[in-house]
């Protein structure tokens, strides 16, 4: 029993050590950001990277889930005859809830995994080093840029989910469940308001810097060769995974608990 | 007698239980090439990335030109780290960057330098190790090893550094490559009037580019003297190093059957 308390409480340990590490980096990276020199260049690069090639999944995933949650809330609110609410729970379900979480998985399996895997490999090539011995502070140049790109691309995109997800649900509710067009689009206008987009947003900025986070943090401190690399990169998308849904909660509770 | 340019005194690191450097104390005079010898796992990496400032030593004092360079921040670490250059053992070039791009990195990054004009200085280091134009719109990984080293070279001599460290610089190389790597260390070197630091398993290369050699074992240096004089150091451990023989007092860490 003792030996069972005694594990637990280590890995709880080791948990938060893990935690105050991550906080380390995130603290002297932020702190980075707003000192000279800046990259531009490297910031444009990242932006390029997370926010226009990440466009199609994020694209696909949302008008899928737009339609799927079309198709699913009327066969549900068919049962009491709600079939009217289906617009208002698409566009609240798409900008409150499923845009940012669903584009900050996507990215995070898209994204977090890359940047670990190519600061990882930078790592224990020791080109991180190479960075320092000439001249250049690797926060400024590796981690601070995907930071910015990450919270600022991630909004966009979810904007982007946001109109697809909707249009998703205006495509099946008008053409396979034949409700009137102009009545479902006025349906969504009505019961959406401005709080709504922007909590799905701020969630969106807070993934996008997150996912960055994961990934640089993972990578800049892999260990070994490829092993250690393949290790940074699972730790990355998984943590950021777990960071994304945690901080899902506490931004939602934050905009709209009573 | 002018003050050493580099200086450890009582230089120590450990990890975890494990003491890699014991009280490391050595001046290197300007303009003098040291080799460091050692097994593998000696400390020798460790030891460099101390004087660079990559680690911190537990204990100890590193300075370069009289000045404290152990826990040295901002403009103080920018004031050494831009008298330094290096090559590393894999060569560590960037492989997202082309090769001029590379050698042109300080110059761009670090000092600001107009890219048309790094450009230039680029191509003119290529050409001193012995790589043309058409290399410096290539990226690493479309070179060899021994290209990759050349380029690695011509990176680490780009900004003119008053201190080159050279981290296993034949380590994967033919030996006729190598010891082309060698001549233009030392040519390069010699055009510069760098102090340098090399660390090498390799004899035919220690020889070749140091003017002092010393030896790492068990964190201190057991020995250290001209390059001349490696071969009757007196100190059987040297020996038994660079005749390459397993019987001796330095016992490996090997199961024999």
């Amino acid at each position: 029993m003792s030996d069972l308390l005694a594990t637990i409480g280590r890995a709880f340990l080791d948990a938060l050590a893990a935690l105050g590490r991550l906080v380390l980096f995130a603290i002297t990276a932020v702190g980075h950001m707003f000192r000279p020199p800046f990259y531009p260049a490297l910031i444009g690069r990242q932006m390029i990277e997370i926010g226009y090639f990440s466009l199609p999944v994020v694209a696909l995933t949302t008008i899928f889930s737009g339609m799927v949650l079309a198709l699913q809330s009327f066969t549900g609110f068919a049962r009491f005859s709600a079939e009217g609410a289906v617009a208002t729970v698409v566009v609240l379900s798409m900008t409150r809830e499923l845009a940012p979480v669903l584009a900050g998985l996507m990215v995070a399996g898209r994204i977090g995994a890359a940047m670990a895997a190519e600061i990882g490999t930078m790592r224990v090539t020791e080109q991180i080093d190479a960075l320092t011995v000439l001249s250049t502070n690797p926060y400024k140049y590796l981690v601070v840029p995907r930071l910015i790109a990450g919270a600022t691309m991630l909004p966009l995109l979810v904007l982007t989910g946001d109109i697809l997800g909707v249009f998703g649900g205006y495509l099946v509710a008008v053409y396979k469940l034949d409700f009137n067009a102009a009545a479902y689009i006025r349906r969504t206008w009505d019961y959406l308001e401005m709080m709504d987009v922007v909590s799905g947003l701020v969630k969106a900025g807070a993934f996008g810097f997150l996912i960055s986070l994961t990934g640089c943090y993972h990578g800049y401190n892999s260990k070994g060769g490829a092993q250690g690399v393949g290790q940074a990169t699972t730790n990355a998308v998984v943590s950021a995974s777990i960071l994304i849904l945690v901080f899902n909660y506490l931004i939602t509770e934050m905009f709209f608990a009573k | 007698m002018t003050a050493p340019k580099i200086e450890l005194s009582g230089v120590r690191k450990a990890f975890g239980e494990k003491v890699v450097l014991d009280g490391i104390d050595y001046a290197l005079p300007k303009g003098e090439s040291l080799v460091v010898i050692g097994g593998s796992g000696s400390g020798k990496s460790v030891l460099l990335k101390c004087i660079l400032g990559i680690l911190r030593p537990d204990a100890g004092s590193i300075r370069i030109d009289g000045v404290e360079t152990v826990g040295a921040k901002g403009q103080a670490r920018e004031n050494v780290v831009k008298k330094i250059g290096m090559l590393f053992q894999g060569s560590a070039l960037f492989d997202s960057l082309p090769v001029w791009e590379n050698v042109a990195f300080r110059l761009i990054q670090g000092q600001g330098m107009d890219r048309k004009e790094a450009k230039e200085i680029a191509l003119d280091k290529l050409a001193q190790v012995g790589l043309g134009a058409p290399v410096a719109e290539l990226h690493p990984a479309e070179l060899s090893g021994g290209m990759q080293k050349r380029v690695a070279l011509a990176r680490a001599i780009a900004s003119e550094p008053e201190i080159i460290f050279f981290d296993e610089p034949t380590t994967g190389l033919d030996p006729i490559m190598a010891d082309v790597i060698n001549d233009l260390i030392v040519a390069s070197v010699k055009k510069l009037g760098a102090t340098t630091i090399s660390i090498t398993h390799d004899m035919a290369s220690a020889r070749k580019i140091a003017t002092r050699i010393a030896m790492i074992y068990a964190g201190k240096f057991i020995w250290s003297g001209p390059a001349s004089e490696i071969g009757h150091s007196g100190n059987e451990y040297v020996d038994q190093f660079i005749h390459g023989r397993a019987e001796g007092p330095i016992r490996m860490a090997v199961r024999r059957p």
